[in-house]
Parts: structure tokens; C-alpha cells; sequence
């Protein structure tokens, strides 16, 4: 049985605009494993997106608790919850969200920079298959470079899990392709605990299991017996 | 580097032009502080070395002659450290070469050769031999100004006798800082000259051995001035004494203290202004940074900086801001506070300059200039460490507008949905555009108060010389003459029209409160001097009683129909109770007048003069001084052609400077605040212009919306502008309201209108260089680009 990394429990998040309640979680109950490549799956607003942001420790659960190892994230304050993503947690987002104004190893160096153990920007960069792209600026790359970027700078931290909202929402298919695949390498090659969030279906075939959502709730978990190459996924 | 470090720099540099508009803002504040502060120390230093060491007297008297065995009684007041008796005297000047008659004050040098107070520097030269009696040490301004060197003569008019006088030396002395002569407004060192010359000869010359008319006192440490005064009146009274005063009397360095006050003044007053726009645009700019860099901040925090990093990050680029405007501000303030005071040191006849580089002023300064930049982004870095991370990755929900009732009028009205957005943009962020209207008020404002000045100052130039005084030349004597004297002045060539006028030192009182000033005697209807009032209107004092300026009668607290008492120090002396008969509201001076016959009546004597106001003929001018240089009594001419023509070029001279000043700093004001205001729309809007542009608007249709908003609030400026213009303008009349002078407030519509024109002018061409920009707007990526 793998070490378990992640674990919720009756985990709701409620928005209150005033005139209407919308449960964006409805008491979720989920685990995910070391070593895991999962995949959550869902149609917009199903609340994938925000259990992501739960537990990378952006955001709060309105109600329930959620558990990374032995630590329980419901009730840290925002200086622990700080201090938590700093040391265990990796970002990847649809938008990159790279700083125009630093180049993709500066980018990178971010994170370097207040990681306890990183690796070298340069070194990140490399295994992404970006090692020659080092001084470029975001605007000066491809989409599917850019976001590789954003990879290299989510792993320099050697973080213990992978957070990744949609990272190949925003590319073709050509490019996608290639940002899985580095996914993938960094999950076989690290162990790194990943949960890629995404409504493309072709993307489940190369998950370990497949979370699906529906209404805030976890309508489904699927193992995959036989998981596919990104470089055989065409959507 | 630390990448955010990097960031950092990177942003700095991209907001280069942004950054550079505030700093330049934020510089004129700090410049301002440091010259101000730097200067007045400078000059406060420098009058400090020099009293210090020359032993400039706490204590000044005037007497009409004192027997010099009162000077044991005069040491033994209690408090007096050191005596110095001398003698003084007028004398009218007859300079080789020179067409007018010049005017000197002659001081006595001790017969040791060395004076214990007020001890003179000597320049050049040697100071004048004990025994001569045709020797003088001169002042170095007259020298200067008259191209005089030890070894030149000179003539003098000593009571009486014409005497030729050699030049031994050049001088300075602690006492004549600011030289300027009887009836005179600004100095004139050509015309006037203060000449040390032997105890002796001095003492001849005006019937003086024995005795003096002038003492000095220094004070120990722990003495009551005020008791000395009282003290030294007693002892001087019985021989004619005119008042013992302290420093604040004393004319020199009144001057030099009222202009140390006004530099102190000026760095309260000007400073805040530049501040509270700097911390206001920083505030602006900082604020759209972070907005634009939510997602940004969102990231940075998932990646795990702390909202202390984050906030101190952004605090740091207001940082870079101000570092940059104190920079700026420290090297132009120094700059100027040096070179300034160098001018001073000119300007007042110093022998030297103390300026220590004030590290106070540096620290100061620029702590001030951080604060307010620290200060204007704080609440925007705070908003950006509050932000929870999961919203700041959210695209900003779009601005919320609401439909009111003024959108009703509106649109009843079928405005335009270009001039509609810029309409809602102020009722969107009213704060905002609120605060870039004040921002550009202020530089309307500022341009009031600069030009008003000039307006004011030509009224005063009117009143006194072209109302009030408008004879060419005044007359003056060494004492009272019958009036019948005016007859034997007549027979002067060139003299076209000639009127007798009577002065009479004297001490006003009404109780407690007291006033030194100088009684004007008339006859009445008089055409050359007149009593002019602040409307223009010409008076005649009262067959009896007094008439009293405004400005006296206050002072006095006395009103029509109240009886003062007046001593008179000169002439028949003695102590009149006399009726108020009315007040006069006047521009210059303490202005007390009499009715010539009156005056006299009160005397019970037969009416006198003691100043000749003349009109002349321009043709005769050579032929007139050169027969006043032979007469006896006269002491003295001023020639108020002369003065006219220095006065206003003088002021002219400092109107064009402040007013460059002023224009400088309220372009600099308005670039900093349009500018600003103008990019921060466009990258709001930039997504918004963009879209009209694929719509099919056109540039110019583009370009109104965004000058238009700029232009409009520039526009709303305006009558605040005008407001707080007017309310600095008689802020400054009242502060600059001294014993000497008041200020009208003179507001042309001429000076609004170029205030208006100067800032609109600057906001459009500031708004013009951001609609460059909207012409290299790549409508594609702009679209693409995600909020």
C-alpha cells in the first residue's frame, strides 16, 4: 500500500454572494498517493479548481478537513499556510503566469530562491528540454515553452506534490503533448506526487487513476489497468 | 541578485518615464527643503562667526551731544560688558566725476585706533591716522561701486565746510551687513557711503569734542536688554537722547534677520505641496502596478513569499521612486544652497561665508521624500499582501458601474458614448480623479501666486512714486530752516517746482503701547509729496490733530477722536497730547502726518522745513549739483529718478526669476500629475480602445477618449485652481505685511487666464505623448492578452 499524501474529508466550500449560496465543494472525500499521477476530470465549475487550490493551501475549505502527510491544513493560519506551499508544494497554471519581466531561468530562480533544497534553475530548465532556452524572456517563447518554464519552475523546489490547473488548456495539441510528457518525466523520474486538473478526456489515459467531478462532488474514480504515452494522446 | 530583486529593477526600468515625472515632483520638494534649510543656516552661521568676532553691540543709542564723563555712568548699568561711545554725522558727497551729490555716514574711529565694538574689517589698505584729519577708511561696497583705491579723494560737506578727503583703506563692518541710506528703498552703494574717519577730525568736523552723540553697548551674558534700555534712556535723556534700542531696531540686521525668517518660512510653506502630489502619484501608479500584476502576486505567493515579501517588494519600487527624486532633489538643493548663499554673502556685505554642507538637511530631506513615497504606496502593497492567493490568479471581476440618476440626465441629454466613458470613469473612481484635478489645481494655483506679485508690487511702485512722491529729488537738511529758506533753494538752477516738508522724530504712545516713527508735516494741497490712501485717494492732514496710517493706528490701538501722546526726540523736544483726527489706509510704511502750520503752532514757533521736495529740469540737472555740493546745511539729496529706475529694475529683475521658478515647478507639477493620470487610463483602457479600433473607430475618435478625460479634469482645475491661487495669494499678502510695507492683493483677470492657458497647455502636450502610444497599439495582442 503507497504512502498516503493527501486526504480529505467531508471537505465543502461554500461561496456566499449574499442572495445565493454556491456550493463550488460538496463534501469531498478524496486521497491521493505517493508517487501518484492522478488525474481530476470535469466539466467547468464542477470544483476541481478549487479543490486543487484547497490543497495546495490558496484557499480555505469552508467546512472539512484536509490532511498533506501528518499535517492537517483546515485551521493553519495564512503564515503556515505560506510556509507549507514554500516547502512541499509545486504550481502549474493554464496561463503560465510567468513574470514578463524575467527570463525563463529568473523565472525560475523565483522559486530557487526561497526553496530549502532547489535544484539549479539551469538544471530544471534542462528537464523540461528547455536548457538552451535559458535566457529568453516569456514573450520571446512559444506557448508550450512558456509553459514548460512554468514546469521547470514548479519542480525546482524538488516539491513532494505536483498541483497542475489545466497546464495544457491554453495549447495545441502539438504542445500539449510535449508538456505532458514532461510531466510525466518529472513523475517517473521523481516520484513526485502529481494531480493534473483538466476537461480533456484524451488526458486521462496516461493517469495513474482518474478523479471525475460532477456538481462539486466526486462522481467517479477510475484506475487505468493500461496507461497510454503522452506521445500517443491526440485530441 | 535575488530574481525578485531582478523583477524589481526590471519594472523600474520599464516604468522609466512614469518614475522619472514623480521623482521630478518629489525632487522640487526636496531641493526646496534643502536650500531653505541650508541657506538659512548658511546665513545664521555666517552672521553668528561674524557678530562673534567683531563684536557686533546688543545695545544702540542716539544722543544729541552727551559729555563723555557720562560713559563711567553708563558702564555701571548693570548687564553692560563694554562701552563704546563715538560720534556720527551726514555729510553730502562730492565724487570726482560724478554728476549727483552723494551721500555719506561718518563714524568715528577711538583715538587708540581700535574700535571694542563693532570692530570694522579692514579689506584694503589701512584704517585712517588718529592725528590726520583729512582721512577715511570707506566701506567696501562704495568703494567697489565707485572704482575707488587707498590713495583717492573725494569731497566732503563737513557742517558746513568743503573738505577734501583721502581714502586710506576699505572696510566692512558687522553693523552694515545691508547699507542702504536715508529714504531709500534699496541700497544704493554708489550714492551712499559709510566713511570711519579720526576721533578727532570727527569731533571737529561736527562741533563734537568733548563729547559724543552715538554709544554702543555690549551685554554680559545673564542681562536684561530691556532693563539696559530703560537704564541707558534715563542717563541719555537730559542731552537729547533718541531712544535706545536692541538689535531688532537696528537696520542691518533687520534685514538680515527677516530674510533668514522668510527662507525658514519658505520651507514650510512650498515643501508639503511637492509632497502630498509626489505621495499622490505614487499612490496612482503603484496602485495600477499591482493591479496589473495580480496574477502576479497570486503566483509569487503560491510559490510561497510571504505577504511581507510581497509588501515590501512594492514598497521597494516606490523606494526606487523616491530614491531617484531625492537624488535629484539632493544634488540640485545642494547645487542651489551653495550657490545662493555664495549670492547672499554678495548681496549682504559679508567678508565671508560659513556654509557647512548640513547633513541634517541631507537626512531630513530625504527621509521626508522616502516617507512620502513609502506613505503613498502603503496602502496599495498592503491590498497586495492581503490578497488571497486563489482570487489574485482570477482575472479582476471588470469595474462595477451602476446606472444613476445623473446616467439618465445623460443620456437625455444624447451625449456621445466616448464623452459618456469619460463621464463614468469619474463616477467610477471619483477619489482619483478628484485627487489629478487637485493635483493640477495646485499648479494653477502655484502660478497665481507667482504672477500676482508682480501685480502687487506695481500698484505699491505706483502708489509711492507716481501718487505719493512724484518730485525728482528730496532735499534733505542737517537741521530745521525757517520756510522762508525755500526762496534761496528756489534761485537753484533747474528748479521747476519746489515744496517745503517738515519731519520730527518721535515716540508715539497710548498707554502701554508705543511706537518710534517720523512726523510728515505738510501745508496742505500740496502737488510733489502727497498722502495718498491704498484707493488712490489724496488726503490733507487735518488743520488740527493727527492723521495716523492704518497700519500706526492699529499698532496703537487708537481710533478717531482718541488722544495720543507724542514725545519729540528733534527739533524743539517735548511731550504734546494730540487728538486723532483720522486714519488712512496706506501700501507703505507707518505713515503719521500734521498739518505743517499746526506742527509749528504746537512748537510755538514759526513754521519749518527739513526736507525740500523739488521737480527739476532734466537740462540743468550738471548746473543744480553742482551748486547743492556748495551748500552748507544740506546733507543730503535723493534723487528719486534714480530710485524709480533702480527699484523697478530690481523688481523686475526678481519678478522674472520667480516667476521662471514658478513656471518651472508648476509644469513640473502638471507633467508629473497628467502624465501619470494619462498612462494609467491608457492601460486600463488599452483593452477597451482597442476594441473601438476593431469597431471602426478612428484614432482621433480613440485619442478623445483618452486626452478628453485628462483635458476635462484639467479643465475642472480650473476654478480650483483660481480658488486656491487666490486664497495663497492673500495667505501671502497678510505673512509678507510688515511694520515697512503691505501688499495689495492685486488679482488680474489677465494672471488667471495665464495660469489657466500655462497648465492646460502642459496637460495636453503631457497627454499627447500618451496618445503616441495608442498608435503603436497592436490591436491583435492587446486582445489576446489576458487582463
Amino acid at each position: 500500500m503507497p504512502e498516503m499524501v493527501f486526504r480529505t474529508k467531508h471537505v465543502s466550500k461554500i461561496y456566499d454572494t449574499g442572495e445565493v449560496k454556491v456550493f463550488a465543494l460538496d463534501g469531498v472525500d478524496l486521497e491521493l498517493f505517493a508517487g501518484e499521477l492522478a488525474v481530476l476530470l470535469g466539466p467547468s465549475g464542477s470544483g476541481k479548481s478549487t479543490l486543487l487550490n484547497i490543497l495546495g493551501g490558496l484557499d480555505h475549505a469552508t467546512s472539512g478537513r484536509v490532511w498533506f502527510r501528518d499535517l492537517e491544513l483546515t485551521d493553519l493560519s495564512d503564515r503556515g499556510l505560506t510556509r507549507y506551499r514554500r516547502d512541499h508544494v509545486g504550481f502549474v497554471f493554464q496561463f503560465y503566469n510567468l513574470v514578463p519581466s524575467l527570463t525563463a531561468r529568473e523565472n525560475v530562480q523565483l522559486v530557487t530562491d526561497v526553496a530549502a533544497t532547489p535544484m539549479a534553475p539551469a538544471e530544471a530548465l534542462d528537464l523540461v528540454g528547455l536548457g538552451h532556452r535559458l535566457d529568453h524572456f516569456p514573450a520571446e517563447m512559444s506557448g508550450g515553452e512558456q509553459q514548460r518554464v512554468a514546469i521547470a519552475r514548479a519542480i525546482a523546489k524538488r516539491p513532494e506534490v505536483l498541483l497542475c490547473d489545466e497546464p495544457t488548456g491554453a495549447l495545441d495539441s502539438k504542445t500539449g503533448v510535449q508538456v505532458l510528457e514532461a510531466l510525466r518525466h518529472i513523475n517517473e523520474a521523481f516520484g513526485t506526487t502529481t494531480a493534473v486538473i483538466t476537461h480533456n478526456a484524451a488526458i486521462r489515459k496516461m493517469a495513474h487513476r482518474v478523479v471525475m467531478f460532477q456538481d462539486g462532488k466526486i462522481s467517479d474514480v477510475l484506475i487505468n489497468e493500461t496507461r497510454l504515452m503522452p506521445s500517443e494522446i491526440v485530441w | 541578485m535575488q530574481a525578485l530583486d531582478r523583477k524589481l529593477i526590471r519594472d523600474f526600468q520599464r516604468l522609466w518615464a512614469q518614475a522619472l515625472a514623480i521623482a521630478l515632483v518629489l525632487a522640487c520638494g526636496v531641493a526646496i527643503l534643502q536650500t531653505s534649510v541650508g541657506m538659512s543656516r548658511a546665513l545664521e552661521d555666517t552672521r553668528a562667526a561674524y557678530y562673534e568676532r567683531n563684536r557686533f553691540a546688543d545695545i544702540f543709542a542716539e544722543a544729541r551731544r552727551v559729555p563723555l564723563s557720562l560713559i563711567s555712568e553708563i558702564e555701571a548699568i548693570e548687564g553692560v560688558w563694554a562701552v563704546e561711545p563715538r560720534i556720527t554725522g551726514d555729510a553730502v558727497l562730492d565724487i570726482p566725476g560724478r554728476v549727483e551729490t552723494a551721500m555719506g555716514n561718518i563714524i568715528s574711529v577711538p583715538q587708540t585706533g581700535m574700535s571694542r565694538l563693532n570692530v570694522p574689517i579692514l579689506r584694503s589698505g589701512r584704517m585712517p591716522d588718529p592725528e590726520a584729519i583729512d582721512e577715511v577708511a570707506v566701506n567696501e561696497p562704495f568703494a567697489i561701486a565707485n572704482g575707488f583705491r587707498p590713495g583717492d579723494i573725494f569731497f566732503a560737506n563737513l557742517n558746513g565746510q568743503k573738505r577734501p578727503l583721502t581714502i586710506t583703506g576699505t572696510v566692512l563692518s558687522p553693523e552694515f551687513i545691508y547699507t542702504i541710506g536715508p529714504g531709500a528703498l534699496l541700497p544704493d552703494n554708489k550714492g551712499f557711503g559709510i566713511l570711519w574717519m579720526s576721533e578727532r577730525a570727527t569731533a571737529a568736523a561736527f562741533d563734537m569734542t568733548g563729547a559724543f552723540n552715538s554709544v554702543s553697548l555690549k551685554l554680559t551674558a545673564s542681562a536684561r536688554p530691556d532693563v539696559v534700555i530703560d537704564a541707558l534712556d534715563d542717563l541719555l535723556d537730559p542731552y537729547g537722547g533718541l531712544g535706545a534700542h536692541d538689535r531688532s531696531l537696528q537696520q542691518s540686521d533687520a534685514f538680515v534677520e527677516a530674510e533668514i525668517a522668510q527662507q525658514r518660512s519658505m520651507a514650510l510653506i512650498l515643501p508639503p505641496i511637492f509632497f502630498a502630489i509626489s505621495a499622490f502619484l505614487v499612490n496612482m501608479v503603484v496602485g495600477r502596478i499591482i493591479q496589473l500584476e495580480r496574477s502576479e502576486i497570486g503566483l509569487l505567493k503560491a510559490i510561497g513569499y510571504s505577504d511581507a515579501e510581497i509588501c515590501f517588494h512594492y514598497l521597494l519600487l516606490a523606494g526606487l521612486i523616491a530614491l531617484a527624486g531625492i537624488l535629484i532633489g539632493w544634488c540640485v538643493g545642494d547645487w542651489l544652497s551653495r550657490s545662493v548663499s555664495r549670492q547672499y554673502a554678495q548681496f549682504f556685505d559679508f567678508p565671508f561665508l560659513v556654509y557647512h554642507t548640513s547633513y541634517a538637511a541631507f537626512i531630513i530631506s530625504g527621509s521626508i521624500g522616502l516617507a512620502t513615497a513609502i506613505i503613498g504606496a502603503a496602502r496599495s502593497a498592503l491590498q497586495a499582501a492581503r490578497l488571497a492567493p486563489a482570487v489574485a490568479m482570477l482575472p479582476p471581476a471588470p469595474p462595477h458601474f451602476k446606472r444613476s440618476i445623473l446616467d439618465r440626465l445623460l443620456s437625455a441629454l444624447r451625449i456621445s458614448q466616448p464623452t459618456m466613458m469619460i463621464l463614468r470613469s469619474f463616477l467610477r473612481w471619483p477619489v482619483r480623479a478628484a485627487f489629478t484635478s487637485l493635483g493640477l489645481s495646485l499648479a494653477v494655483a502655484v502660478l497665481i501666486a507667482a504672477s500676482f506679485i508682480g501685480d502687487s508690487l506695481d500698484e505699491i511702485i505706483d502708489s509711492a512714486f507716481y501718487q505719493s512722491n512724484r518730485q525728482d529729488a528730496m532735499l534733505l537738511f542737517a537741521e530745521d530752516l525757517p520756510e522762508s529758506a525755500l526762496e534761496d533753494i528756489r534761485r537753484l538752477p533747474g528748479i521747476l517746482q519746489l515744496e517745503g516738508q517738515q519731519y520730527g522724530a518721535a515716540i508715539l504712545r497710548n498707554g502701554h503701547l508705543t511706537k518710534r516713527i517720523a512726523i510728515e508735516a505738510r501745508r496742505p494741497d500740496p502737488d510733489l509729496s502727497r498722502v495718498v490712501g491704498d484707493r488712490g485717494q489724496t488726503l490733507n492732514a487735518p488743520d488740527e490733530g493727527i492723521l495716523l496710517s492704518t497700519r500706526l493706528a492699529d499698532h496703537l490701538q487708537v481710533t478717531t477722536g482718541d488722544m495720543i501722546e507724542a514725545e519729540f526726540l528733534s527739533g524743539k523736544r517735548g511731550t504734546y497730547q494730540i487728538s486723532v483726527a483720522g486714519t488712512v489706509t496706506q501700501f507703505f510704511g507707518l505713515g503719521a502726518y500734521m498739518d505743517l502750520g499746526a506742527l509749528n503752532r504746537l512748537f510755538h514757533q514759526s513754521p519749518q522745513i527739513s526736507v525740500a521736495n523739488a521737480t527739476l529740469d532734466e537740462g540743468q540737472t550738471e548746473a543744480l549739483h553742482a551748486a547743492m555740493k556748495e551748500i552748507p546745511k544740506l546733507t543730503g539729496t535723493v534723487m528719486l529718478t534714480t530710485s524709480r529706475r533702480s527699484f523697478q529694475e530690481t523688481i523686475s529683475r526678481n519678478v522674472l526669476i520667480m516667476s521662471t521658478i514658478y513656471t518651472t515647478i508648476a509644469l513640473l507639477i502638471t507633467f508629473g500629475v497628467a502624465y501619470n493620470g494619462a498612462r494609467i487610463q491608457l492601460s486600463e483602457r488599452a483593452r477597451e480602445l482597442a476594441s473601438l479600433r476593431i469597431l471602426g473607430f478612428g484614432r482621433a475618435e480613440v485619442s478623445y477618449i483618452l486626452m478628453g478625460e485628462t483635458m476635462a479634469l484639467a479643465l475642472i482645475a480650473q476654478p480650483l485652481g483660481w480658488l486656491f491661487g487666490s486664497g495663497i495669494a492673500y495667505a501671502m499678502t497678510s505673512d509678507f505685511s510688515s511694520d515697512l510695507y503691505s501688499m495689495p492683493l492685486i488679482l488680474k483677470p489677465a494672471t488667471f487666464a495665464v495660469a489657466s492657458l500655462v497648465v492646460l497647455g502642459a496637460a495636453f502636450l503631457s497627454s499627447l505623448l500618451v496618445r503616441r502610444r495608442i498608435d503603436r497599439l497592436d490591436l491583435v495582442t492587446v486582445m489576446k492578452t489576458r487582463e
